[in-house]
């Protein structure tokens, strides 16, 4: 019955809500003003990229070999946030603001 | 700070697909790691930074007309090439608990990430107290 076929949760709906999700982190980075903001939607980034890991692990080769990967990415991304969050605070002490077109000391 | 909550809503959404594709020890990590640490680290960020005085032009969004192109034109090349592609999906999947998998794998196979690793995290953790602190005279 085609009706069942479609409700049968597979590996190309996983892709596509993790192709939303990236869309989505992609528009925010590129749109967002405030450096917390860019930093969210960084976050975005790296969780469809691990949804799109368990997902082939799951479905594709059905061991845990992609899931040991996602570990590995929030790991780094753990360690990511904590280091932009420092340097977030850091340029608010130093510029007042944490808006990423003010921070241009360094542009030529 | 409602980009936060809603960075929060996302992260739980995202564990619970975890659970669902039988990755269970990835779904606690995440809740441990992203809801329990990264969410509180932003929270604070956002408390920190923000000006009370100023919130009633919150965040306004630049250079929209370049950002949904980029945005839309990812989102569309992504969802098609996920769609059209003709996976080798396995006939049969199972949902297992994969959490002493994942242990047996962290400790064999993939000992020698697992280890730099710990020490990137190490690093992490001196350079963001080391930015983040007020210099000392």
């Amino acid at each position: 019955m085609p009706h069942q076929e479609i409700l049968t949760v597979g590996l190309k709906h996983f892709l596509v809500l993790s192709s939303i999700l990236f869309a989505v982190g992609s528009f925010v980075v590129v749109s967002r003003q405030n450096a917390v903001g860019i930093l969210i939607g960084v976050e975005l980034i790296l969780n469809s990229a691990n949804i799109n890991l368990v997902a082939f692990s799951h479905y594709v080769t059905g061991l845990v070999g992609g899931q040991v990967f996602a570990l590995f990415v929030i790991v780094i991304a753990a360690a990511e946030a904590a280091i932009a969050l420092a340097i977030v605070l850091s340029i608010f002490q130093n510029f007042g603001t944490i808006d990423s077109t003010q921070a241009d000391t360094m542009r030529g | 700070m409602y980009s936060a909550f809603s960075l929060l809503v996302t992260l739980f959404g995202v564990a619970a697909l975890f659970a669902w594709l039988s990755a269970d020890y990835l779904a606690i990590t995440q809740l441990v790691v992203y809801v329990g640490g990264v969410l509180v680290l932003f929270l604070f960020a956002v408390m920190l930074t923000n000006k009370i005085t100023d919130s009633e032009d919150s965040n306004p969004l630049v250079n929209v007309t370049g950002a949904l192109p980029i945005g839309f034109g990812m989102g569309a090349l992504l969802v098609t090439v996920a769609v059209q592609t003709p996976w080798k999906v396995l006939a049969k999947t199972t949902a297992t608990e994969t959490t002493s998998l994942v242990g047996n794998a962290l400790l064999t196979e993939y000992l020698l990430p697992f280890e730099v690793a710990s020490i990137l995290i190490l690093g992490a953790l001196v350079g963001a107290v080391m930015m983040a602190r007020k210099e000392v005279k």
